[in-house]
């Protein structure tokens, strides 16, 4: 039986215990026109060895391609040690740190986490996470609803440089409780959000502004400027931010003169490997004044009864299993495991080895945006700096491009087509360090090929 | 002997692990895991990014060695308490083995290597995997389609209720936008209704732990959206009239949404979808065994019934002939959207695809059998030792509550210092003061991983800690005596908020 | 046993109400409200200038282990809360029915303070809620 250690006197002995004559007893208060005939929809069981023989041809069947993708999940090196201590029973099958006592691990690292992010970011106080970074746009955009009791609108701003898929996320958590999301278009020179669009909401009952930086094309807005607009309009300002880049970008937290008021961002690139779009986790950090408004849960340290430190959950009447109804969010459950494995992998790069992985992502970006460039029919769309991801227009059309480059082993990059058909054929391409001059050169040749090839068809 | 209390509170201040310092505090500038570095690039690599979007100050990071970070993170592994090394009868939560093959087998590089955006023709090894998944949890649950990508139980209870929303507005039926909820029910339960901008109604429960049928015949009316129930419920007992519940809440015009929390109690013996349930979500973190991770990540698939089916989260996995590929938009233009940036925690649908491969058909349908086998048993053998349950008259699911009214009456001990001396005794401590209907409750759930032999340990320190408590009540008020920490300071952490560490002067 | 002390009003939430000279109405949770909560850790007033009407959530209370509002028991508008908690918010359990004050209410004009319960009337809600 798997995973289940009774012996048949086991089982016989327990059954006398309890005072039954058979396992059927145990269920005679379910009603027996519900009771379960079979389950032939369920295949016959596998053992480890046949299920491991199974999985690893399906792995091997998907191969690995050279990746030069971005939008939202970015390849890193993940040090051995990472997921090495990740996977520990002790971290692995522990449950939600309530019993602290016997959390004191997760709780310290959770307290870890929290004032790394919190540096990071540049703001006060961190949560212990939420599922991802488009679900953090949702719970960020409902906490400034929470937060800035002066407007009444319930009105969001949000360029459309933001991910689009963060932006359909947002929508789809937030629309049954009225909040609206209002779509900002960007320059079409810069693919930065112009001060010009927002001059139409001047004046206007706004909740709050999101703005992504770097932007999703890899663009840097103007956050001095856009921070500012939104503080003199009395709106909130909620930054949605890569962790990588803010070992060289400007904090959330110092953005204009007073800073955002919530931070919020995909955690996958510290130390998550890619892993078909999960688990990742959001990471999300506010100013102090907010934090009752926080959804999810927070560490704090404290004292013990003989005065010894400790590390416990704490202002948890703002959670679903207190506040019922009234909870800031019913988010209970996180992503735990993966702030482990950010946490582990923060220590591991340190302030340098970040500066470094961010530096030479952004280097190499751009050896692999000159190198592309090169190929007849490709250019660069949009003016002005960025950050390690560029938005390339092609003159043949995308979709079949990146069949053709998939043939031969490389992720080419993003489609923007779907979501920005204005842009025509138009690629988003991302290289980080784990790229070589090589690998870059490499993807030039085929992508040389594959125009050629299609301009011969 | 009874653990950590026979000698002077210094005594045993003394034996407690030392103190794990803070990552900072073993933090040196120049130090670093340099190894994990890449070289850096010429400074000219940088000079497109104008100064005033630029960082000024580094961030606070820890600097130091691989080792000093290995040895810090391993030992602050173990000042925890888990499956892998302790029983953990957490009532509502299932805390049964993870088997290690389903993390290894779902960490094989090319699983991990998978860019979410990698077209679907480079995915058809994962993607058979999750269409696999879908069919497997449709046919254990009895519903008619199945979605994987909420990331947690409370996520996938919003996809559930954003579904029942959905539906009755498709129909013009605008009015509905109360939800029932029985008073003991988790608290993600009227949270979840609230995120729906639903308003929720508590009906209460009879002394036997069933639904007030009469209640719920008052509540229900043109504005039902729906109701939500965990069956078993979270009292541990089976809901007996539940058809007649189902009956009602549909003769209303509402919906049936079935909280998955408990289906480990009746995993392979009664399906929601046969119980007359329109939606479902799972917690695959709990039945199907994935990691509880401290915290996370979990998966919360839903299962709907045909009528639902067009509303359902996107992405979910279809198959053209042989070919397996993502439908989004285009194909469920009725879906309530999208919940997650890509397609929901892939790793953790992973492990719960290679966990029901094992267990197979036959493996399937003992869980719920032994789970309750379990449950049943350290009931009967509690009961024997001297504390009260809750619904003593009614059978146990796979999880039970016991009450520790009259010890805390007649003792002055509560649930609570019952609960931290376990701890003591290398348990960890059940469930807590939930439901809160029931006075001085732990709610205990065994699961069927466990052993006999655990089990009878786990009644003889329960047996012991009550024999402590009429002796020298002080040893259990006071426990745990031999953690990390002592009962920690609940007021002061709320009140002086100490949320990240702050460098001192000296360092 | 709790403390009722004879000469404020009730309701049936667990505050109490007292009219002051100038028949402003202040509100306060009760002495067994505050018991049952434990420790405060935090507690919201609401700001001066706010209209309220009979039953609106004006206050929260918070301890580590429970969250609760506070209603308006009459309809008028508030004069103002008690500065001193949200610095200070344990002086709700040391001296609920004094300096523990949350909020000031001046009823509107005509507004009586309906269904409130006297002293003796809220000791027996109390006993029959044990």
């Amino acid at each position: 039986m798997a995973f289940i250690p009774h012996t048949p006197r086991d089982v016989e002995t327990m059954l006398a215990s309890i005072g039954v004559t058979s396992m059927e007893q145990l269920f005679d208060e379910i009603p027996a026109g519900l009771r379960v005939k079979s389950l032939q929809g369920i295949p016959p069981a596998m053992n480890e060895m046949e299920i491991g023989r199974l999985m690893r041809s399906r792995a091997r069947q998907d191969g690995q391609l050279l990746c030069f993708m971005g939008a939202g999940a970015y390849e890193h090196h993940i040090p051995s040690a990472v997921w090495a201590i990740t996977t520990r029973g002790e971290f692995y099958s522990a449950y939600t740190p309530y019993q602290a006592e016997a959390s004191q691990g997760t709780l310290q690292l959770i307290y870890e986490y929290q004032t790394m992010i919190a540096s990071l970011t540049g703001m006060h106080v961190s949560n212990a996470s939420l599922y991802d970074g488009a679900s953090a746009v949702a719970e960020a955009s409902l906490m400034a609803v929470r937060a800035n009791r002066k407007s009444k609108s319930q009105r969001i701003l949000v360029p459309t440089t933001v991910n689009p898929y963060y932006r359909k996320v947002a929508a789809a958590m937030t629309c049954n409780q009225g909040l609206r999301f209002e779509e900002v278009p960007y320059a079409p020179a810069s693919g930065c959000t112009a001060l010009e669009s927002l001059a139409a909401y001047e004046g206007q009952d706004i909740t709050a502004l999101v703005v992504q930086q770097p932007n999703f094309f890899g663009q840097l807005e103007d956050v001095e400027a856009l921070a500012d607009w939104a503080r003199s309009q009395g709106a909130l300002l909620i930054a949605v931010v890569n962790p990588t880049s803010l070992a060289i970008l400007k904090p959330p937290g110092e953005w204009g003169e007073k800073g955002a008021d919530i931070a919020v961002g995909e955690g996958q690139p510290l130390g998550v490997p890619l892993s078909s779009g999960g688990p990742y986790f959001g990471f999300m950090a506010a100013r102090m004044e907010h934090v009752r408004q926080m959804p999810g849960r927070i560490v704090g340290r404290t004292v013990d009864l003989s005065g010894r430190e400790g590390f416990t959950l704490t202002l948890q009447a703002r959670e679903q299993h207190i506040r019922r109804a009234k909870a800031t969010s019913n988010i209970c459950t996180n992503q735990g495991l993966l702030m482990t494995a950010a946490t582990i992998y923060l220590s591991l790069l340190g302030p340098q080895g970040l500066e470094r992985t961010a530096a030479a992502s952004h280097a190499r970006t751009r050896e692999l945006v000159a190198a592309l460039s090169r190929v007849k029919g490709v250019r660069p769309v949009f003016e002005g700096p960025y950050f390690h991801e560029a938005v390339l227009s092609c003159d043949r059309p995308v979709g079949p491009l990146l069949e053709s480059l998939a043939s031969r082993g490389i992720l080419g990059g993003f489609d923007l087509s779907e979501h920005y058909p204005e842009l025509g054929s138009a690629l988003l391409v991302c290289a980080t360090e784990t790229k070589t001059t090589a690998d870059i050169e490499s993807y030039a040749a085929a992508l040389g090929e594959a125009m050629q090839s299609m301009r011969a068809a | 002997m009874s653990p950590g209390t026979s000698a002077s509170q210094a005594a045993i201040e003394h034996r407690r692990p030392s103190r794990e310092k803070v990552i900072f505090e073993y933090s040196h500038r120049g130090r670093g895991a340099t190894d994990q570095w890449p070289s850096a690039p010429p400074a000219a690599a940088m000079a497109d990014l104008p100064a005033r979007l630029r960082r000024s100050t580094p961030p606070l990071l820890p600097e130091v060695s691989e080792l000093e970070t290995v040895r810090h993170f391993t030992r602050l592994s173990q000042l925890n308490f888990s499956i892998d090394t302790h029983f953990y009868p957490l009532g509502s939560c299932t805390m049964k083995y993870n088997p290690k093959a389903c993390n290894q087998y779902a960490m094989l590089p090319e699983f991990l290597a998978r860019h979410p955006h990698s077209p679907d023709a480079q995915g058809q090894g994962f993607l058979v995997c999750m269409y696999e998944l879908q069919e497997m949890l449709k046919e254990v649950t009895g519903m008619q389609a199945v979605a994987l990508s909420p990331m947690a139980g409370a996520h996938g209870e919003f996809a559930g209720v954003a579904m029942i929303r959905a539906y009755h507005r498709a129909r013009g039926d605008l009015a509905r936008n109360e939800i029932i909820v029985p008073e003991a029910a988790h608290g993600t339960n009227p949270a979840t209704a609230t995120m729906c901008g639903c308003v929720v109604r508590e009906i209460p429960v009879n002394a036997d732990g069933d639904v007030d049928v009469d209640a719920l015949k008052a509540a229900v009316g043109p504005n039902t959206a729906g109701i939500m129930l965990t069956n078993p419920s979270t009292l541990g007992v089976f809901e007996r009239r539940i058809e007649e519940v189902g009956r009602i809440v549909h003769a209303a015009g509402g919906l049936l949404y079935y909280d998955g929390a408990n289906l480990n109690a009746i995993l392979g013996k009664v399906r929601p979808g046969d119980m007359g349930f329109d939606v479902i979500h799972m917690n695959l973190h709990k039945t199907f065994s994935t990691p509880h991770g401290g915290g996370g990540p979990g998966a919360g698939a839903v299962g709907v019934s045909a009528r639902l089916q067009p509303f359902l989260p996107i992405p979910v996995v279809g198959k053209d002939g042989e070919r397996y590929r993502l439908l989004a938009e285009k194909d469920l233009p009725q879906s309530i959207g999208r919940l997650s940036g890509f397609m929901g925690n892939a790793g953790v649908l992973l492990r719960a695809y290679i966990y029901m491969r094992m267990l197979g058909r036959e493996g399937m349908s003992q869980v719920g059998e032994f789970a309750t086998l379990n449950a049943n048993y350290l009931l009967a053998r509690l009961q024997q030792v001297g504390f009260d349950a809750a619904y003593p008259r009614r059978r146990a699911s796979h999880e039970f509550i016991i009450t520790a009214k009259r010890q805390a009456r007649e003792l002055g001990v509560t649930a609570m210092d019952f609960a931290k001396r376990l701890l003591d005794y290398g348990f960890h401590a059940p469930t807590t003061y939930f439901p809160l209907l029931v006075p001085e409750c732990l709610l205990i759930e065994p699961t069927e991983t466990e052993s006999k032999d655990v089990l009878d340990a786990f009644v003889t320190a329960m047996a012991q800690i009550l024999n402590e408590a009429a002796q020298e009540p002080e040893r259990v008020t006071g426990a745990p005596h031999t953690m990390p920490v002592r009962r920690l300071d609940d007021v002061r952490a709320a009140k002086q908020l100490d949320l990240t560490w702050k460098p001192t002067a000296q360092s | 046993m709790s403390n009722v002390p004879p000469d404020l009003q009730y309701t049936k939430t667990h505050e109490w109400v007292r009219t002051l000279a100038d028949g402003i109405v202040e509100v306060g949770i009760t002495d067994h409200a505050q018991h049952a909560l434990g420790d405060l850790v935090f507690v919201e007033v609401p700001e001066g200038g706010r209209t309220v009407a009979v039953g609106d959530p004006c206050a929260v209370v918070e301890s580590v282990k429970a969250a609760s509002d506070v209603y308006s028991p009459v309809a008028g508008e508030v004069t103002g809360g008690n500065p001193q908690l949200a610095a200070e918010p344990e002086v709700v359990n040391s001296d609920p029915y004094g300096a523990g004050w949350l909020m000031r209410v001046r009823p509107a004009q005509g507004a009586a303070l309906p269904g409130l319960l006297s002293a003796a009337q809220y000791t027996e809600l109390l006993a029959s809620e044990e």
